[in-house]
């Protein structure tokens, strides 16, 4: 028996969050007594798909049929289904995500699995198998027992600290794997993908530079960029400058839109609304630029300072490119 | 065109959470309750489809007698009918189960939710009940058109988006901008008390999770205040303090 750990790949590469979902699977496996399969669907070479075993998994078991080449969550669900079958697997973990959750809920339904999202620490497995996740978008916690036979769970970023120097240099078994592919997964055609393929995605990012209304205006996002890049960040914004068109809908952070948890997240002219808070309490670390020494946003940073975006941005990043 | 519209019923965005009875139960004392705001832009953009194709909408929440005065809402908004399913919904499970028990009675051609609800941030309920109803589930939708039998969405993917044709029916889980939130007038208000809402008892469910205690997040410390004239310093700290650079 093994516990199954799916990764999602970006690019042929195994996401970061999905590594994380790899050694948080280790680890449970670990207390159960079990080894770690993963399983990755996509495009991807042996050697990237081996890092895994760093990680803690033991085998990999990858599909690469050309079908399963664009991400498809009804398809991934059915291979996911297929390979905890075959590997007897109790206990399925995925990193959340839009496809992690869709991937957990359709698979939960065919096994008829108890599924939490959002999980935030290891289970408690003396006994019961008891979950604690994150809920009211990071204003409290909940823990639950799962009482099904087989159990899935969709862990949040920074669900357990990673020891970087403890990886192993262990490469995993790939082995292919061929799941039954039904064509009623297939029935919706892709008209188009449009993806920033350069740009940091901002689940994935360790360290983001948001901006709200105080930056002024699109044309004024500059400065902000020039920090970004100096500290090799993601860009995020407020819901205001998106619905405004200054920035894209996909950098919109907070509890109606994206959800991050970088180990650093610099905020530049926002606020710090209750319903922006909600999408960045997962992070690390807060650091609040903000003209009004009032801003709400202050209460919840590490790190504060009172003063114009405009002065302050451009000390930070020659501070930044000196970094070393 | 048939269309089902789910709705939660929420704490408003701003409330305090709190629990009481030894942390079990949270504490709804002086707790607004709001339609679940991704459920609300599904209900927005229900209610222009059916506009334009002249089908009905029905709209579904799972729960107890306190959202009745969310569903009348929906029914002012422009839902035709309701149907609440009389149960304090456990998990994610339960109520998927019993919205496709529902929707398999009624043979919708769209159903319709938010991607997640605010108070459990689950976001599987909409893969839950597609599965359960063998029909293919897409989520997070941005943008929906329904030509005939065939839908066009546009939703978004990790630092993208993607277009999809797929033909209906279709479980689909919303957010903005698919549509403007929609505020009830008067009229909705007077013709949402004559609109019928119908009281189903739940199907039963094999308990799947068994909620055990709730705990807050420990305290923040104190910010941390740098001058904006040695703005330079915070980076620093970012390193040797904080430990992030
Ligand atoms: C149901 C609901 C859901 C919502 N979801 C979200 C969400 O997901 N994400 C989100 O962000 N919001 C969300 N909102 C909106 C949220 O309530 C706030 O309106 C929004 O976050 C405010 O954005 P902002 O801070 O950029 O703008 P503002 O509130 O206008 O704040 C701008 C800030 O910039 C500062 N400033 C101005 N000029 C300068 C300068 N030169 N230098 C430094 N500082 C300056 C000002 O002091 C001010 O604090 C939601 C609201 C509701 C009701």
């Amino acid at each position: 028996m093994s516990v199954l750990i799916y990764v999602e790949l970006d690019n042929g590469s195994i996401k970061k969050t999905s590594l994380e979902a790899v050694a948080y699977g280790a680890r449970v496996a670990e207390q159960l007594g079990e080894k770690a399969t993963v399983l990755a669907v996509g495009k991807a070479e042996t050697a990237e798909l081996e890092k895994a075993g760093s990680y803690g998994a033991v085998n990999v078991l990858h599909a690469a049929d050309e079908k399963l080449s664009h991400e498809n969550g009804l398809a991934y669900a059915d291979a996911l289904v297929q390979a905890a079958q075959q590997e007897g697997s109790k206990v399925i973990i995925l990193s959340k995500s839009g496809l992690g959750d869709a991937m957990a809920a359709r698979a939960a339904a065919k096994l008829k699995a108890g599924v939490v999202s959002g999980v935030t620490a290891l289970p408690d497995t003396n006994g019961a198998f008891k979950v604690t996740r994150s809920i009211f978008t990071g204003k409290a916690f909940a823990t639950a027992e799962i009482k099904s036979d087989v159990k899935i769970l969709v862990v949040k970023k920074n669900a357990i600290e990673i020891d970087e120097s403890q990886l192993t240099g262990t490469a995993a078994t790939v082995k292919s794997f061929s799941p039954q592919l039904r064509d009623s997964d297939f029935k919706a055609t892709v008209q188009n993908v449009e993806k920033a393929d350069s740009e940091l995605s901002l689940t994935e990012a360790e360290i983001i530079v948001s901006g709200g209304r105080g930056m002024k205006g699109p044309e004024h996002w500059q400065p902000l960029l020039d920090l970004a890049k100096a500290l090799g960040a993601a860009t995020g914004c407020s819901k205001p400058v998106s619905d405004l068109d200054w920035r894209p809908h996909h950098e919109h952070i907070g509890q109606t839109g994206i959800k991050v948890a970088p180990s650093l997240y610099i905020a530049c002219g926002i606020s710090g609304a209750i319903q922006h808070l909600a999408g960045v309490n997962g992070s690390k670390c807060i650091v609040v630029i903000n003209k009004d020494p009032e801003a709400p946003f202050f209460k919840a940073a590490d790190y504060g300072i009172v003063g114009d975006v405009f002065e302050v941005l451009p000390k930070l990043t020659e501070a930044a490119k000196k970094l070393k | 065109m048939k269309i089902l519209v789910c709705i939660t019923n929420v704490p408003d965005t701003t409330a305090k959470i709190t629990f009481t009875d030894n942390d079990t139960k949270l504490n709804k004392n002086g707790v607004q309750y709001i339609i679940g705001p991704y459920d609300d832009y599904a209900l927005a953009r229900g209610v222009e489809l059916k506009e334009q194709s002249g089908g009905t909408l029905t709209v579904l929440h799972v729960g107890e007698a306190d959202a009745d005065p969310q569903i009348r809402k929906a029914l002012a908004i422009g839902a035709d009918d309701a149907i609440r399913v009389n149960a304090d919904p456990l998990d994610s499970y339960f109520v998927a189960t019993q919205i496709a028990h529902i929707a398999s009675q009624n043979n919708y051609d769209l159903i319709l939710m938010g991607r997640e609800s605010i108070d459990y941030n689950s976001g599987v309920v909409h893969g839950l009940v597609g599965e359960m109803l063998g029909i293919p589930s897409y989520s997070p939708v941005m943008k929906l058109d329904i030509d005939g039998g065939t839908a066009t969405i546009s939703r978004e993917i990790d630092g993208g988006k993607e277009i999809l044709k797929a033909p209906l029916p279709l479980v689909l889980g919303c957010q903005e901008p698919i549509s403007e939130w929609k505020i009830p007038n008067m009229r909705g208000i007077m013709t949402a008390r004559t609109k019928p809402l119908n009281v189903t008892e739940p199907v039963s469910v094999e308990t799947m999770t068994v909620p055990e205690k709730y705990s807050l997040p420990a305290p923040k410390g104190a910010c941390k205040m740098i001058p904006a004239g040695e703005a330079e310093m915070l980076i620093r700290l970012l390193q040797t303090e904080a430990k992030v650079l």
